[in-house]
């Protein structure tokens, strides 16, 4: 297993907003989480890339136990993730956010920078721009992020992600803002990335998108994982039916 | 050319100042560029003056070595403060730094070897321009240069998104750290230069009132690249002593323009001088810090 | 023993009143308005004004508390509304606020000068209470109790009025405030008024106590009120009261084993510890550590 949780718990206040969540990700696959507003999937992700830290509960990433490493940890790890809502370097231009997404797998420059006139990098430069090139925003290059429309923002941010080389990409709901053509390059995009052998956690409200991308998809409610299985498992569940699609449809 | 001569002589306590307040300007400018405003400098500038010229009046060490033990010392004391409080953000960061310059005011103040509240006096005035105009040059070198590098990448990620930042896997703390302890070093540097070139100490010369002015040199001159705070000591150094008639309303004129700029120009003086697109693609400045 | 005390309570009144209004612009708007001990002296400084033009005090402490609020309203219509406008962060209001403070500390020195100054001799009320062996300035009880009804009216108002409901409201979420029909730039406007007029009630009083205005009178209480303020929790009223008797009574408490010359050595290491181990302060609620 590439990413395992066991018995995670976050407690905000009097809340549980994640509560004893056992998780096994396999290598090699898009794994879907969805769940009503609220369910905790955002924190539970929270957890797992180390903006939060549990309660109780382990995280095992590749065998090691992660569960009290921060953040730019996880990244070097090999850990990427995006945001619900985007969380771009606005006042950066497209370039740089990628750079700076690149950070864990540059040799720090400032010595050779030291030297009159002289420029660093220029291998990270073929690859930010090549990342660009592969989410269409290479033309886009020196723009400034903030500039940038929502939809190609959030592509940006998959692009930075990418730039880490991560083996588990996490996407907080990458296709909210995304028009149907965006939706469907994104669709494609994870597939690629999939094949390359890269693992992606998926959250993500359209339904439709989880079930056609995922080989398999947790559903949480109130903190807890009420399934797991496949798409269509899921999708027969009556738990889910009741809590997360009868939600959604009533 | 005697002219000159005389001119240079009559203005060499301002020019020295001059370097001096850029110095203190950049060192600001490094915790400002990776989005934190703390007010700590003007407290690690009295460290170093206050040992540097203990340790050449009173145990004859030579100037360069005193100079080089007051920075590092300023430098080690930003280690443990750095440490400690850049768990802290925004205006509680603020006044922690600032509380921390009062207490090293306050411990200046009750050690009887630092003349206490009359101040030391008669430090040996070693200091020459080209001292400080040498230093000037090569911290605003080096600074220009680390601001291009992968260490000045991380600093403009910090500023503009912490949280996302940590998640490209840059270690936000250990970098607004390096920039503390490098500002406290340049700080220090300034301190000992400015002690041997003012014969005399008082402690009040490190107080609130410098963390202002140190803050107000480089929120003025504008924080996107190294040039901005140098422009703002000048134009806070200088200005009044061309306009003689300034002096008597010198804070007045330093409080007006310090409000139009951030009201105005949030992002400083310097953007004024810059080609519209590095504008575009810099943005940084007081409007940053949050 | 009971002198000090006396004191105590004296010197943390002072505190209080000049924390309460620096609260109060923190607690509805997250400014620090670095202003207020200019506003302080400004306070000092119009009572001496109109006192040497022969007003009676009482009357001279209104007079400069409706100044100071005044000038609050003006302070904020330079400084922090353009900000506001344009979504400024909070930051950027602290750094506007020290131009402003420049300001005003120059313009008293200009009129007086940057030493002590001192009320026309006689119009400053002074008497002295016996009790048992001790002699008490009785100046200092009028300033107490004036300055216990400013807390208690201040409560007052926050709590009961629907001035206070409107800036609750502001402080929590000002688009929610707007939602709900609140005339913000009304209810700022007053805020900086009641900050600014307390800020210069406490200048005139202090000024009374010492009988000894100056230019930087207010220095020191800005960096004792960031001390009463983290305390007590940045923003929270009630948490500044406390924070500022904890304050002078610890001060006072603290030249027992402190040198006289580290008194206010104190306070700031105070501020600091606070910080570090509980940034909420004793009484907040707002997290500096917002993710």
């Amino acid at each position: 297993m590439l990413l395992e949780t066991a018995g995670l718990t976050k407690r905000f206040g009097g809340v549980t907003a994640v509560d004893g969540i056992d998780l096994s990700v396999a290598p090699g696959q898009v794994f879907g989480l969805i769940g009503p507003n609220g369910a905790g999937k955002t924190t539970l992700i929270n957890l797992l890339s180390g903006q939060l830290r549990a309660d109780a509960g382990a995280v095992r990433f590749d065998g090691a136990d992660v569960t009290a490493s921060p953040a730019h940890r996880l990244t070097y790890l090999g850990l990427a993730r995006t945001f619900q809502g985007v969380r771009l370097f606005k006042g950066l231009s497209v370039l740089e956010n990628v750079l700076v997404g690149r950070h864990v797998r540059m040799r720090s420059d400032v010595l050779a920078r030291l030297v009159p006139f002289r420029a660093a990098g220029a291998g990270d430069r073929a690859a930010a721009l090549a990342l660009l090139d592969r989410v269409g925003l290479r033309a886009r290059a020196g723009a400034l992020a903030g500039e940038l429309a929502y939809g190609d923002q959030r592509r940006l941010e998959i692009a930075r992600a990418l730039a880490s080389e991560p083996r588990l990409l996490i996407l907080d709901e990458p296709a909210a803002g995304m028009n149907p053509t965006e939706s469907v390059g994104l669709r494609s995009l994870m597939t690629e990335l999939v094949a390359g052998g890269l693992t992606i956690i998926l959250i993500e409200h359209d339904v439709r998108l989880v079930m056609d991308a995922c080989a398999r998809v947790a559903v949480l409610n109130f903190g807890r994982k009420i399934a797991e299985g496949t798409p269509a498992e899921i999708q027969a569940d009556p738990l889910v039916r009741e809590a997360y699609l009868g939600a959604a449809d009533g | 050319m005697d002219e000159l001569n005389d001119l240079f002589f009559a203005y060499s306590t301002t020019i020295g100042v001059l370097g001096i307040n850029g110095l203190l300007a950049l060192s600001v400018w490094l915790t400002l560029y990776c989005g934190q405003l703390t007010l700590g400098n003007a407290a690690f500038m009295g460290i170093a003056a206050y040992s540097s010229a203990l340790l050449t009046m009173r145990a004859d060490v030579p100037f360069p070595l005193a100079l080089l033990i007051g920075a590092l010392l300023a430098g080690l004391v930003a280690l443990p403060l750095g440490a400690t409080v850049f768990r802290l953000r925004g205006v509680y960061l603020a006044i922690a730094t600032l509380a921390f310059g009062e207490v090293i005011r306050v411990v200046i103040l009750a050690i009887p070897a630092t003349g206490k509240g009359q101040g030391l006096v008669g430090i040996p005035p070693t200091t020459e321009l080209w001292h400080i105009y040498l230093s000037l040059a090569v911290v605003t070198y080096l600074l220009a240069r680390v601001r291009l590098s992968t260490i000045g990448r991380a600093w403009s990620a910090i500023r503009e998104d912490e949280v996302a930042a940590a998640s490209q896997g840059i270690a936000v703390r250990r970098y607004k750290l390096l920039a503390f302890v490098l500002g406290a070093l340049i700080a220090g540097l300034a301190g000992g230069l400015s002690a041997h070139f003012n014969f005399a100490l008082q402690p009040d010369e490190f107080g609130f009132a410098r963390a202002v002015q140190i803050l107000v040199f480089a929120v003025v001159g504008g924080v996107p690249n190294v040039l901005g705070p140098l422009l703002g000591a000048l134009l806070f150094t200088v200005l009044p002593e061309i306009l003689r008639s300034l002096q008597e309303y010198r804070d007045i004129f330093q409080g007006a323009v310090l409000v139009l700029v951030i009201v105005y120009l949030p992002r400083g003086l310097v953007t004024l001088f810059q080609l519209r697109r590095t504008r575009r693609l810099q943005r940084v400045g007081a409007a940053d810090v949050a | 023993m009971l002198e000090q005390i006396y004191n105590a309570v004296f010197v943390g009144s002072i505190y209080a009143l000049f924390a309460l209004g620096f609260t109060l612009v923190f607690s509805v708007l997250d400014i620090l308005n670095l202003a207020h001990p200019a506003i302080f002296t400004v306070g000092a400084f119009t009572a001496l004004f109109v006192m040497q033009a022969g007003v009676p005090a009482p009357l001279a402490l209104v007079i400069a508390a409706v100044v100071c609020g005044l000038l609050g309203v003006l302070l904020d219509r330079v400084a922090f509304a353009p900000l506001r406008r344009r979504g400024a962060p909070p930051l950027s209001a602290m750094i506007s606020s020290i131009g402003v403070a420049l300001i005003l500390t120059r313009l008293i020195q200009l009129r007086y000068g940057p030493d002590l100054q001192a009320y026309p001799a006689g119009s400053v009320p002074s008497g002295v209470l016996d009790v048992g062996s001790l002699q008490l300035d009785g100046l200092r009880l009028v300033i107490i109790v004036v300055a216990l009804a400013l807390m208690v009216g201040l409560t007052f108002l926050v709590r009961r009025t629907p001035l206070g409901r409107q800036l609750r409201a502001l402080a929590e979420d000002p688009r929610a405030a707007r939602l709900l029909g609140v005339d913000v730039e009304r209810a700022i406007a007053a805020t900086f008024f009641i900050s600014a007029g307390l800020g210069g009630v406490a200048g005139v009083l202090y000024g009374f106590a010492t009988n000894s205005p100056y230019s930087q009178m207010g220095l020191p209480f800005e960096l004792k009120a960031f001390t009463v303020m983290v305390v007590g929790g940045m923003g929270s009223i009630p948490g500044a009261l406390v924070g500022a008797y904890l304050l002078s009574f610890g001060e006072t408490a603290s030249l027992a084993f402190l040198p006289s010359e580290l008194r206010d050595a104190f306070a700031f290491g105070l501020l600091f510890i606070v910080l570090l181990v509980r940034p909420n302060g004793l009484l907040g609620q707002k997290s500096p550590d917002r993710v």
